[in-house]
């Protein structure tokens, strides 16, 4: 035995001390899935889209890190806003997939979104038991929208 | 009433008797070893299988393991590999047939219970050099020859402090032993005292015996011969499905009797202090199982919280320090046996 | 009847020695205790190691040429996965290099909110430690208790940056100003979130009471002493030869911390000790990071006294261009020294990044130190050196 270990073994009795402790204290668990977890504000939980203020930019799809973004879209001639104006054109979405599958939740999506229509949810509940389900197409992404909390109040 | 006395049926008896107790004992001493663990990790541990506490943890997870395919490795001697485990299971379950759960509740009391008893529970090291050597895997051989090298240098105390034991009681029976803590100690006034022989002067005795207990259980922190951290899972690497299983029960088991044999060695065993009769027939059970809990809890809270040796540490403290303190315990216990 | 060839067959196998020939065991790269897939070929006599090989690279991930075809804000959500224990203290050096590189001056109140969740990555990297290595010296529990108070260092994070473990809060000119670039996102600013000082202070209390936990259920231990006190021992000038930074570096008696030698941040403003020992073994690299949980702790407490208010971005052009020229920008991690080279032809993207990971130059001394070793100390003397396998491949 080497040097620095004396004969009653304080360290020893210490350890079992500890753990006879932690025996009887409360365990910190939240038992999920019968209660949930409440994520913070910020949490970077899913990607909600705003069909309406998207104008298919592209921007998202471009910035993105690994390209998970797939968007299509088309123009369409809106009639003018007042009579004897020219009409208008306006950019539909006709596909928005996310694939979760491949995002590594970094934001820049969000981030570079000049039009408002990207948003984290801090929703984390969407795992599937087929890969190909993680494809978020834009209906989908659309549903998250409601899950979108307010940015928490700041400090100082 | 003649049938009670028939040597079947009391065979039959006493092996449903053991096996029971063997069994059911392994389930719930896995069961609370998953549980203390866990809170004192700070967690919960089982919780669903079976209702409340996740009781059936352990039923289940034997179901599981029963179902999982039951793999050969190639390479692997087919018939020792198959067959290790039920060696370690055997010597594990002979074991208890000599513990006495009370003065007629025991399997067959054997005038040389003792030596039986250190014979049997050595048998299972056997089992475990056959699965090492057997599985084809170096992991499982470098653990199989360090639970043979570890056998070897904890059978010698285990056997010197039963040796003590012996001399003080003035017998190898196991009943025999259990009675001599009965016996009058001193007297003062008319109060005749009887002691276990941990009161007794044995505490150094007791010591040395749960130490080479754990040793020969293979638990932390003597769990070189399985060491997932260095060997993934020792001899147990290659093993899946019911042969899992037999060493897990076997191991769980063999806390259980090491238990008991310190229980009856040192704690008085089935005896109740003022008792006697028929009637510690029927509290002896409860009360050796008592005493079990309590070294079973031991065992395991120390598992939860120390690290393990290494296994050249482990030698050096079996030949240097365990033996000679032994040794120097059976000196004492025998001068004291002269001399008083 | 006996044969003379049967005599002569005979004689040579008695004459034969019974031979012990070394045994090529291979650690990894599914192995519990190589943290992750690495590979160790160890020639092992006995249990003594007579000679090993680490085979490394099953987690390559190209970091280095990926960041060839990205822009710097996407190299940063990258990069905080090399070492995924200690995510936001990757990024740091990389944003502070191409900050060099386009010589933005970062607004004081984004340096310290850096310096604490730096501060908080670290402690949290230490806990995991502090929770792996018991574990791999056969002590279960620490890791529950060390795991469970971490869990409140990356709320903490996550309350902040988003991310638990990935924050990607670093933006070129200080740290993610608001949530979006749109004209209502925009203004919803991502400054730190109201109570976020209490809780933190609250949590580095935790952080002092889990540090005398640990100390009493580890430090003290005497089997742990056994096991660790003069094992793997690295002397300082070994250590520096083989290019050892951080804590390994300090358990040999080199203080050496960036943080005090090349002060970065505001590191310079708050009041700490550098945690050195002096013998090198395993025992000491334990002991130097427990006291850098609790300096850590210390910093951060001043931290939030300290912080001013302000800005949390220079301003910076929207499309960032580095103009031409190379840097070698570095930090103080948890585990070292990790720093970042980048070469810029101008443009959006860097030319080449050389990243110096800490794990991997940490990692290089596992052959020396490992020769002659008895197996249970090849893993308690791995598990002291503290590598992440995502540093090591990149
Ligand atoms: S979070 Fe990152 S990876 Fe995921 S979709 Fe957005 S930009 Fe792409
Ligand atoms: S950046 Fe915003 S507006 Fe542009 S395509 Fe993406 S979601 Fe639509």
């Amino acid at each position: 035995m080497s040097k620095n270990v004396a004969f009653p073994f304080p360290g020893l009795v210490k350890g079992m001390w500890v753990t006879l402790k932690a025996l009887f204290k409360k365990a910190p668990v939240t038992m999920y899935p019968d209660v949930q977890e409440i994520p913070v504000p910020r949490a970077r939980g899913v990607i909600s889209l705003d069909v309406d203020a998207c104008t298919v930019c592209m921007l998202c799809a471009r910035e993105c890190p690994d390209w998970c973004i797939y968007i299509e879209g088309h123009k369409e001639e809106q009639p003018p806003s007042k009579p004897g104006g020219k009409p208008r054109v306006r950019a539909t979405l006709d596909r928005f997939d996310i694939d979760y599958g491949l995002c590594m939740y970094c934001g820049i999506c969000v981030e570079v979104c000049p039009f408002d229509a990207l948003f984290w949810s801090p929703e984390y509940e969407y795992s599937e038991t087929d890969v190909i389900n993680l494809l978020h197409n834009k209906e989908r992404l659309t549903e998250w929208l409601a899950t979108v909390p307010e940015p928490p109040a700041l400090e100082r | 009433m003649e049938f009670v006395d028939n040597f079947w049926f009391q065979l039959v008896l006493k092996l449903a008797g053991i096996l029971g107790v063997v069994l059911t004992g392994a389930l719930v001493v896995i069961y609370a070893e998953l549980k203390i663990g866990s809170h004192m990790q700070t967690r919960i541990g089982p919780y669903y299988a079976g209702g409340r506490w996740g009781w059936a943890q352990p039923l289940a997870d034997g179901l599981k393991f029963l179902q999982k395919e039951d793999l050969s490795p190639t390479g692997s001697d087919r018939t020792v590999y198959g067959f290790a485990p039920y060696v370690v299971m055997m010597a594990t379950i002979a074991v208890f047939v000599v513990v006495p759960f009370g003065p007629d509740m025991v399997g067959a009391n054997l005038d040389l219970g003792a030596f039986y008893l250190l014979a049997i529970s050595s048998l299972s090291v056997l089992g475990v050099l056959m699965a090492g050597w057997s599985s084809a895997n170096k992991y499982s051989l470098i653990g199989g020859l360090r639970a043979a090298a570890q056998l070897i240098a904890y059978e010698l105390p285990l056997v010197l402090a039963v040796v003590a034991v012996v001399i003080q009681a003035g017998t190898m029976s196991l009943n025999g032993i259990v009675d001599a803590q009965q016996q009058t100690w001193f007297t003062i006034g008319s109060f005749n005292i009887s002691a276990p022989f941990i009161i007794q002067g044995q505490i150094l005795g007791f010591a040395i015996f749960m130490i080479a207990a754990v040793a020969e259980l293979s638990r932390i922190p003597f769990d070189m011969p399985i060491a997932e951290s260095e060997l993934t899972m020792g001899y147990l690497t290659e093993y899946s499905g019911i042969r899992f299983t037999m060493f897990f029960l076997g191991e769980y088991a063999s806390m259980i009797s090491l238990s008991a044999i310190a229980a009856t060695l040192y704690l008085g065993g089935y005896a109740v202090p003022g008792v006697h009769g028929n009637i510690v027939n029927l509290l002896g059970p409860g009360v050796l199982l008592t005493k079990v809990a309590i070294l079973v809890f031991v065992i395991i809270w120390i598992r939860w919280t120390w690290p393990r040796l290494r296994e050249d540490q482990l030698q050096t403290l079996a030949w240097t320090w365990l033996i000679p303190l032994a040794l120097l315990n059976i000196a004492i216990v025998s001068i004291f046996k002269v001399v008083f | 009847m006996t044969t003379p060839e049967m005599i002569h067959r005979s004689e040579t196998a008695v004459s034969i020695e019974l031979q012990t020939p070394d045994m090529t065991l291979n650690i990894g790269p599914q192995h519990p205790s190589t943290h992750g897939v690495l590979r160790l070929v160890a020639n092992i006599d006995g249990e003594r190691v007579t000679d090993v090989e680490p085979v490394i690279g099953y987690m390559h991930r190209g970091y280095e040429k990926l960041s060839e075809v990205r822009t710097y804000a996407q190299i940063t959500a990258l990069v905080n996965r090399i070492d995924w224990v200690s995510g936001f203290a990757n990024e740091v050096p990389f944003i502070a290099g191409v900050e060099k590189l386009m010589g933005v001056e970062v607004p004081e109140r984004a340096q310290w909110i850096r310096l604490i969740l730096s501060e908080l990555a670290r402690i949290s990297s230490h806990l995991v430690f502090m929770s792996s290595y018991p574990l791999e010296l056969g002590a279960t529990t620490p890791l529950m208790h060390s795991l469970r108070e971490r869990e409140y260092i990356l709320e903490l994070i996550e309350e902040v940056t988003g991310g638990r473990f990935h924050p990607n809060f670093n933006r070129v000119g200080g740290v993610k100003p608001a949530y979006g670039g749109g004209s209502t996102t925009k203004k919803q600013s991502m400054d730190l979130p109201e109570g976020f000082f209490q809780r933190t202070a609250d949590a580095m209390d935790r952080m002092d009471v889990i540090c005398d936990d640990i100390d009493q259920l580890v430090t003290g231990n005497e089997l742990i002493k056994m096991r660790t006190v003069g094992v793997g021992v690295i002397p300082g000038s070994k250590a520096l030869e083989y290019g050892l930074t951080g804590p390994n570096l300090r358990a040999s008696g080199v203080a050496y911390d960036l943080r005090k030698a090349d002060p970065y941040l505001t590191y310079d403003q708050v009041d700490f000790d550098v945690a050195w020992r002096p013998e090198g073994d395993c025992y000491d690299r334990y002991v130097v990071r427990l006291e850098e949980i609790r300096q850590s702790a210390r910093i951060v407490r001043q931290a939030i006294d300290k912080i001013p208010s302000g800005p949390l971005q220079a301003k910076v052009p929207r499309v960032l261009k580095a103009p031409k020229g190379q840097v070698y920008s570095r930090a103080e991690n948890p585990k070292g020294e990790f720093g970042y080279f980048i070469v810029s032809e101008g443009g959006k993207i860097p030319y080449r990044l050389k990243i110096r990971s800490t794990s991997f130059s940490n990692l290089s001394i596992l052959p020396w130190i490992l020769k002659g070793q008895l197996v249970p100390d090849l893993v308690a003397i791995m598990g002291s050196l503290d590598f992440v396998l995502g540093d090591v491949d990149r």
